[in-house]
């Protein structure tokens, strides 16, 4: 089964660098609910979702900066960004994301 | 995340036990709180609800913003009986999110043709438990009506310390089935959780229906487990 937080442990044990990433709150139409995750190695792998495919390039981008410098971080997205055209929800909602680096 | 976090809560939610990972928000800081954990203050609160509600947020607790991620183990409905109403219940629950498990020995009732699609064992329960105990995120509704089929998983059920207990039966055979209990050695406290007559009390006439007051009466002591009280108004 692909858990995320199972598949975490499972990347720390091999000795991979990971970050999780939870959705921590959402407005409006959220495609995926608070609580879900995305986990990311430093190579760029990932699985679960955050957000069913459009923000997770963007989180996978900040996730190698926080697995580099180890300090968490807040991450919004939505239409009221104005990164909306280039990474955003197509289905109008927003997102707050936080980003860590596992150990 | 602490690693050693990670490796709780995962054993947690491996073992079915619930568990909600409480971050903080300012300094990153984590820490895995089984339910039954005593918190202290505004923060045991919250926890409390998030365990009650199953939902994950955001909250304010102490002058901190913290984030509890609520795994709660996905609710299971163990039916015992391969009867006429389970037919009913078995996907009307399935619909409503429950692991559906239907246990009846008396093989001319527990066929596949009668129930597809769900997990069915003709077989005992006292068999069939023993490989797949019973836990508090566990239903059990005993529809037999046959004392040697019903009576073992309904003791079990109590101890285990099932979410829900639920036996179809009159008030005459709940009286017989309570007095059986009562020489088994559970005490008149734990034999009154046992929801008899079964389902919430809307005048059902049909299996279907009283299928339906089953499933609802299911997802009523789901939602509010841990208020004892607003439980125990439910006949």
């Amino acid at each position: 089964m692909n858990d995320p937080l199972t598949i975490a442990e499972e990347w720390m044990k091999e000795g991979r660098d990971v970050a999780i990433a939870t959705v921590v709150e959402t407005w409006g139409s959220a495609p995926r609910p608070v609580g879900s995750h995305l986990v990311i190695d430093s190579d760029g792998n990932f699985e679960g979702s955050v957000s069913g495919g459009c923000v997770e390039g963007a989180v996978v981008a900040e996730a190698s900066e926080v697995i580099a410098e180890g300090k968490p971080r807040m991450i919004e997205f939505g239409v009221a960004d104005e990164t909306a055209w280039q990474v955003g929800l197509s289905c109008g909602g927003r997102i707050r994301v936080y980003v860590e680096r596992l150990g | 995340m602490d690693p050693y976090s990670l490796k709780k809560l995962n054993e947690y939610r491996r073992t079915r036990r619930a568990a909600t990972l409480l971050t903080d928000l300012e300094d990153g800081r984590d820490r895995v709180v089984a339910e039954g954990d005593q918190v202290a203050g505004e923060l045991g609160e919250h926890i409390a609800k998030a365990f009650r509600s199953g939902k994950s947020g955001s909250v304010e607790a102490d002058g901190h913003s913290y984030f509890l991620n609520v795994h709660l183990p996905p609710p299971r409905l163990v039916i015992i009986g391969a009867v006429h109403i389970s037919q009913a219940l078995a996907p009307m629950a399935k619909i409503a999110g429950f692991d559906v498990h239907i246990i009846d020995p008396r093989t001319a009732f527990a066929s596949d043709d009668r129930f597809p699609d769900v997990r069915l064992d003709a077989e005992w329960p006292e068999v069939v438990l023993k490989d797949n105990p019973l836990d508090p995120y566990s239903a059990v509704a005993a529809v037999t009506h046959d004392p040697k089929i019903d009576d073992f998983p309904l003791k079990a059920a109590l101890e285990s310390g099932c979410f829900y207990v639920g036996a179809l039966g009159s008030r005459k055979t709940h009286a017989k089935r309570v007095e059986r209990l009562t020489e088994a050695g559970l005490t008149p406290e734990v034999i009154s959780r046992i929801n008899a007559p079964i389902g919430l009390d809307i005048g059902a006439a049909s299996p279907q229906e009283i299928a339906v007051a089953v499933l609802a009466q299911v997802i009523q002591a789901l939602r509010t487990r841990g208020l004892e009280s607003k439980r125990g108004e439910v006949a």
